[in-house]
């Protein structure tokens, strides 16, 4: 019963927060409901008995990343939206078509809410069992993510610095 | 340590099998730490040296797994087999003809190299692996590799609006496609309880095909439709191949699809995909007869060649809804067909684009005849090849494929991409006519062909003749790589 | 009281889906857009980890690695946004137009 109702309470924000991130019509509103979503994301984790995930969702998720949205937003003095319908075409087309698109997932989904059935904390997420699965298993992939995080700090360098320092640079040489 | 968990550790083999992707991070590695050592002047050469060293050992390394007997690596996590060998060799050539391109057009265009070579290493490294792993942790993660590294790539010029602008399309609409992807993948593992590709085939094959699977197959298509650029997944196409540079668009338009094909292949054959036929079907007639009557219109050479890959995506998918034996094959082939003739194609159209990307529209093409015989008659190889013109690679490619299609009894979308093709000949065979029969606008000698410029277009014309000359052997390869797929 | 299920995840999880998809396809501000995805990413990942418990802890390890990813993508894209926003003065999606069909 308690844990119905902490499902249910950090659903109902999760989905309010979704839902404020597309009203708010300036951006910080949006990454601060967005916060919002991903916090209330990790407490579901933990219902699901997912500890380490919970965590690095907390820490990474609404912590690092969304410092990074935050700063940019104010770095880029980004401002109120004048309006808010977008393009009429993905207005007309995509809205229908995604809620044919959501009926149809929740179709499938009902369709084998029969099986999925679980009791709660049946699963461990331990971080030793975590890592035993990352180091072992999962070596392969946890080592190339290094190369995937090595060019996405090169991009952010190459693409953020100022277009006019490789210039001087040039010059001076 | 305990010894238990020593003796586990990946064997010596395991390594050879990530060799081409290791060999390619190493170098990537050192041009990211040459580049603040050496003088600003002449680092451009240098880098790129060490890069074309770099594909082209990695190329050697490639070369050097057929000698090791097939087999996986980590844990069930890379298979490497005639089939990932041969998209291994397609990717590392593309990005040594890419890099031989970028010689010329770093200088020209005032770029600086160390992190362009690094990045074009990079993504090499995430097409590699995409071809080998078996996984889809490990292909996310390479899609994602090669994907960032594209976005990165694609806004390189970054005083240039519009390469900006590119950059800014490309990823907003790759990074929606990955979510789709993952979607998938997610709903994927959900309905099959494994993120194997082999796991999930057993399971699809063994009992009744849950219902999840089926919009599971369908968003992970979605999202790699967007990385190939099948219609309606198409948009971004133009506008990003038009900004970004030209080099990069022969790198991108050919490389990351390679690997994505090969995904799909993997995906679709090994994994069994469900109700897979029509949705192809669908994919390939729409992406024929949209790329073709889009390329029609288009006034500008980058935009006619997006709008040109657009369609080819289309032929290829043909090959999809194929039969395995045959259709595998076909697809093979024409990826590799069609990588030689597009990387060409853009290195002649960086060469003539000269400093800013000025001169890319249709009219500066006219009277290139006269003006750099040997540049235009290369391109003219290239336009051929992409028309389906026999002696080339790109007729045997379509050739396979439709003969494929037909024994699939798929009547319909053969007729379609007879039609299109027909279609397809008249603005390639524009961009001829223009380059020989038009008076020249201008009478500006074009710059010579350097040395860099010419190893590029020979390797890639070479490619493309020997494929329409003597498609046997890579074609007999293919058959023998499909044969271990299934 | 009804047991709550994996399904009941899930449903959370289509519906933070369905509520990205339509940001992106709705909002013209840029870092909205990217936020939007990121709500996709965050659908993925409760959907995997309730998947975890049914079929094992694959399905957590999954989300570690789409979190990485997101981070890696932000980084990218906001780096992308800010070599864009010098060239162009402005964060909305309809006017990144100098491109046209």
């Amino acid at each position: 019963m308690l844990h119905l109702s902490i499902f249910l309470f950090f659903g109902a924000i999760c989905a309010a927060g979704a839902v404020n991130l597309l009203v708010q019509r300036h951006p910080i509103n949006s990454a601060l409901s967005l916060i919002a979503v991903m916090v209330s994301l990790a407490v579901e984790y933990l219902l699901l008995g997912a500890e380490f995930v919970a965590a690095v969702q907390v820490i990474i998720y609404a912590g690092a990343i969304m410092v990074l949205f935050v700063f940019v937003i104010m770095l880029l003095n980004a401002g109120v939206e004048e309006r808010i319908e977008g393009s009429r075409v993905a207005m007309i087309l995509g809205i229908p078509g995604m809620l044919v698109g959501s009926a149809l997932v929740a179709w499938v989904l009902l369709e084998r809410s029969g099986t999925s059935s679980v009791a709660v904390g049946s699963l461990p997420g331990y971080p030793k069992e975590i890592a035993g699965l990352l180091f072992h298993d999962f070596l392969l992939p946890f080592e190339v993510t290094s190369v995937l995080v090595l060019i996405a700090i090169m991009g952010a360098v190459v693409l953020a610095s100022h277009p006019d320092s490789e210039t001087q640079q040039k010059k001076e040489s | 340590m305990t010894p238990s968990t020593l003796q586990t550790l990946p064997q010596g083999i395991e390594y050879v099998r990530i060799l081409p992707e290791i060999v390619l991070s190493a170098f990537g590695i050192v041009i990211m730490l040459l580049d603040p050592l050496v003088d600003q002047r002449r680092s451009s050469r240098m880098l790129g040296t060490i890069a074309l060293i770099g594909s082209l050992a990695a190329i050697a390394a490639s070369q050097y797994q057929t000698q090791c007997p097939p087999g996986t690596a980590f844990w069930d996590m890379v298979r490497v087999d005639a089939f990932s060998i041969f998209f291994h060799i397609v990717v590392t050539t593309v990005t040594a003809v890419v890099i031989l391109t970028s010689f010329e057009y770093m200088d020209v265009q005032q770029l600086h190299a160390g992190e362009y070579y690094a990045l074009v290493l990079f993504g090499a490294v995430g097409m590699c692996l995409m071809s080998s792993a078996v996984e889809l942790v490990l292909i996310f993660i390479a899609l994602e590799i090669s994907s960032i590294s594209t976005y990165i790539l694609a806004g390189y010029r970054r005083r240039v609006a519009i390469s900006s602008e590119s950059s800014v399309k490309y990823f907003l609409l790759g990074s929606f496609a990955t979510a789709f992807f993952l979607y998938g993948v997610a709903l994927m593992f959900g309905a099959t309880g494994s993120t194997s590709i082999a796991k999930i085939g057993e399971t699809l094959n063994a009992g009744p095909v849950p219902l999840l699977a089926y919009v599971a197959i369908a968003l992970m298509f979605v999202g790699l439709g967007f990385k190939v650029a099948a219609a309606p997944f198409h948009i971004w196409t133009p506008d990003v191949y038009e900004g970004a540079p030209a080099p990069i668009v022969g790198f991108m338009s050919t490389a990351p699809k390679a690997a994505v094909f090969a995904v799909l292949l993997r995906v679709l054959f090994e994994a069994h995909a469900p109700g897979r036929l029509w949705l192809i079907w669908v994919v390939a007639a729409l992406s024929m007869t949209l790329g073709n009557i889009g390329a029609l219109v288009q006034d500008n050479i980058k935009r006619l060649l997006a709008y040109s890959s657009i369609a080819h995506a289309g032929y290829l998918l043909v090959a999809f809804a194929a039969l395995p034996s045959s259709g595998i094959p076909a697809a093979m082939f024409y990826t590799a067909a069609y990588a030689a003739m597009n990387v060409g194609c853009f290195a002649v159209i960086s060469h003539f684009a000269s400093a800013g990307e000025r001169r890319v529209t249709l009219e500066d093409y006219a009277g290139l005849g006269r003006r750099s015989p040997i540049l235009a008659a290369t391109l003219t190889l290239f336009l051929l090849s992409l028309i389906g013109i026999p002696i080339t690679g790109g007729f045997f490619a379509k050739f396979y494929v439709f003969s494929a299609a037909l024994q699939a009894d798929l009547v319909g979308l053969t007729v379609i991409g007879v039609l299109n093709s027909a279609v397809g000949a008249y603005y390639y065979l524009r961009v001829i006519v223009m380059m020989y029969m038009r008076e020249p606008r201008e009478e500006t000698p074009v710059a010579p062909i350097p040395f860099g410029l010419g190893a590029a277009l020979a390797i890639s014309g070479f490619a493309t003749l020997y494929l329409g000359l003597l498609p046997g052997r890579v074609l007999e390869y293919a058959r023998s790589a499909a044969a271990l797929l299934r | 009281m009804a047991p709550i299920t994996t399904l009941h995840y899930l449903v959370v999880a289509a519906a933070l889906f369905v509520l990205g998809v339509v940001g992106v396809l709705t909002r013209r501000n840029v870092v909205v857009v990217l936020m939007s995805i990121e709500l996709i990413l965050n659908a993925v990942n409760l959907n995997l980890v309730a998947f975890s418990r049914i079929w094992g802890l694959q399905g957590q390890i999954f989300s570690i690695f789409v979190i990485t990813d997101a981070a890696a993508e932000a980084a990218v894209g906001l780096g992308i946004l800010i070599a864009f926003f010098r060239n162009k003065e402005t964060v909305n999606v309809d006017e990144v137009d100098l491109l046209k069909w």
